[in-house]
């Protein structure tokens, strides 16, 4: 399967689970095409020559953040009555605005993408695990520092509120 | 020897069902021994043909979609499941040259996202079934296997740090001259609980817990779905078995036996020390699982990174 | 931890015990002759019926599953039918504390599945055994006052002749 076909056809696939996860009524089957998204990126990296980054992709997002937005939905089980309403929701009158600004954002990238001198041939090279590492510790360090404060700041903020709660009781 | 790849995919699948197939009598028979009775010794020669008779009966079973179920996720459950684990054992390298992905030099993350998915399997499973039990189930399998996974993936750092490659095939190579079970014996440790909690196999089968939750994310499937169900946990810990050999024993490496013969006896090995696990250890409460994972194991495997990265960097500096 | 250790490595030394259990039709296990199986109705040394319909089994019963009828002959009470319905039976043993006679008896057997549920209603001829049972020697008529045919009052053992009130003499 030459390189082309393979990145065409990853991404026909995200596209169209995209498209399904915005008309899906039902929660998790609106999940469940986000989780296929991801996995469609995911073998879009790689084919790119990007393994690492793929293998981060199902990881973090498919693998822990996709759950938790699934044990979340299963924690409150919307029932029938939501599914109704989610489907009145999703005519025409809603979509339209929303798709509107989708498709200007789309251009703008599209137009971006076409005036780049990014991705304008296979000259594919393979981004192995120890470049991606050498690469966020030395001219993306301030990044990585940054991020890790961030992250910080977030363990700092859920372990307050869990131990607010446990307090009270 | 160059085998042609679809030989070596065919033959390594087989292989894994088989292994699990057999595990399951295995399974029953070494329970039986633990407990001072001979097990399941009816249906051939020591009971071997046990496992044909579960599989003609699961096979045979009314493969039952119950009317409340939500049917395509409910389908798609135990596909998820069984998938995830089979293709784990893609990158497994069984011998210097069996390997289905060659040297993947991103094999453990692979390795790690499977495992990541095969959390869909159980939580889909639970939410699904429409069944206040089997969503019990299933919620606590995903806390349980996504907290588990984080110790599971910094356990490994270790590894990954001294071996200095992500690559399965590298890390065997790394450990030719000392099974990395000596100096990341913490790692080790760690590893091999969060592998059970990831399994959740007995003693951490708090998803399935038969005696609160009737038999928990799975409490709806029959026939051959909850046979796929079966077959993945058994495959499961042949593959946390695989794992550890390919970690932590030295994958294929050893003296005079050849190096699938090595391979095969860790595996094995492993697998009867995880069915002893099962016979002898209670299962704990919930919380006391959860607090265990982050109270005890992480501090645990974050030590282990920093002493292993301390002496590497003393090493490089001597 | 060192709980836990201990606790596999003594697990891991069953591997090495010898088997509780046993394969069952093959290998029987022992029973001791006081196990609770199926109940009988035994005879007396001479070869009579011990039982003498005096019912107390039946009102011992918990589960109410014997039933008799009293019949007399020679001056000896004996069943007419004597019913247990097994399937209701509960092999307490009560029957046979109750039962003044060692008649009804509890054996070690234990092997009565039918697969119709009426022939667990057993009946006199399939309870009464040519034998004595658990207690070989022992009569009732024997060692009670009732006179019967072959034997009169203060003929029992260890039991004085009958005062003959009409007597007057000290
Ligand atoms: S063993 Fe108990 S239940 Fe059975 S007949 Fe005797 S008294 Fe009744
Ligand atoms: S078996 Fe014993 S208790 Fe029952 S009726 Fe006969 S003598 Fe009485």
């Amino acid at each position: 399967m030459s390189v082309d076909f393979s990145v065409g056809l990853y991404g026909l696939i995200a596209i169209a689970a995209t498209a399904m996860v915005i008309t899906r009524a039902r929660p998790v089957h609106a999940l469940l095409y986000m989780v296929v998204a991801l996995l469609a990126l995911a073998c879009l990296f790689d084919s790119l020559g990007a393994p690492f980054a793929a293998m981060l992709d199902v990881i973090v997002y498919a693998g822990a953040i996709m759950v938790l937005f699934v044990f979340v939905v299963m924690m409150i089980n919307l029932g029938q009555p939501d599914e109704t309403r989610e489907r009145s929701w999703i005519t025409p009158s809603n979509w339209f605005g929303p798709s509107v600004l989708a498709a200007l954002l789309l251009t703008t990238l599209i137009f971006a993408l076409g005036h780049g001198d990014a991705a304008t041939g296979p000259n594919i090279t393979e981004v192995g695990p120890t470049a991606v590492g050498m690469s966020l510790f030395g001219p993306y360090m301030l990044t990585v520092e940054l991020a890790s404060f961030l992250l910080l700041a977030g363990l700092v903020s859920a372990f307050h509120i869990g131990r607010a709660l446990g307090e009270k009781r | 020897m160059i085998v042609p790849m679809p030989i070596i995919i065919v033959v390594t699948f087989a292989a894994v069902m088989g292994v699990a197939a057999v595990s399951t009598m295995v399974e029953r028979r070494l329970l039986g021994f633990f407990q001072d009775r001979p097990g399941p010794n009816r249906v051939g020669p020591f009971g071997m043909f046990q496992v044909v008779a579960d599989a003609v009966k699961m096979l045979f079973k009314q493969d039952w979609v119950p009317p409340f179920a939500d049917k395509p996720v409910f389908l798609l459950a135990p596909i998820v499941g069984f998938m995830a684990v089979l293709l784990e054992f893609g990158v497994i390298p069984i011998t210097p040259h069996w390997s289905i992905a060659g040297d993947l030099n991103v094999g453990l993350l692979f390795v790690f996202a499977m495992m990541g998915l095969a959390v869909y399997s159980v939580v889909l499973a639970g939410w699904s079934s429409n069944n206040k039990f089997a969503l019990l189930g299933g919620m606590r399998a995903a806390a349980q296997m996504i907290s588990y996974e984080v110790f599971m993936g910094l356990s490994l750092l270790g590894v990954v740090m001294t071996a200095g490659s992500f690559s399965l095939h590298d890390i065997v190579l790394a450990q030719s001259r000392c099974w990395f079970v000596i100096p990341q014996f913490l790692g080790c440790i760690v590893f091999l609980i969060a592998g059970i909690a990831e399994t959740h196999r007995l003693p951490f089968d708090l998803p399935e817990g038969e005696n609160e939750l009737g038999a928990g994310f799975h409490t709806e499937y029959s026939g051959m779905k909850f046979g796929m169900f079966f077959l993945a946990e058994y495959a499961g810990v042949a593959m946390i078995s695989a794992l550890i050999t390919t970690l932590y024993l030295g994958g294929w490496g050893g003296p005079i036996l050849p190096p699938f013969l090595w391979f095969a006896i860790k595996v094995v090995f492993l697998i009867c020390f995880f069915i002893l696990l099962r016979a002898a250890l209670p299962r704990p409460r919930y919380d006391q699982l959860m607090s265990f994972g982050w109270k005890i194991l992480l501090p645990v495997s974050l030590i282990n990174i920093v002493l292993t990265g301390a002496i590497l960097l003393w090493q490089a500096g001597a | 931890m060192i709980g836990i250790i201990r606790t596999l490595w003594l697990t891991f030394l069953h591997l090495f015990h010898k088997n509780d259990t046993v394969p069952y039709p093959e290998t029987k296990p022992y029973l001791s002759p006081r196990y609770r199986g199926r109940i009988i109705l035994s005879r007396d040394p001479n070869g009579e019926e011990r039982c003498v319909a005096c019912n107390l089994c039946a009102a011992a019963c918990p589960v109410d599953c014997i039933s008799l009828q009293k019949g007399e002959k020679d001056g000896r009470w004996y069943p007419e039918f004597f019913q247990i319905n097994f399937s209701r039976c509960i092999f307490c043993g009560f029957c046979e504390e109750a039962c003044p006679t060692y008649a009804i008896q509890l054996t070690p057997d234990f092997e009565m599945s039918e697969y119709v549920r009426q022939n667990l209603v057993y009946e006199k001829q399939d309870l009464l055994i040519s034998g004595t049972g658990k207690y070989p020697d022992y009569s009732f008529y024997n060692v009670s006052g009732l006179a019967i045919p072959g034997k009169d009052k203060g003929e029992a053992e260890r039991e004085a002749a009958p005062i003959d009130i009409h007597a007057l003499l000290p």
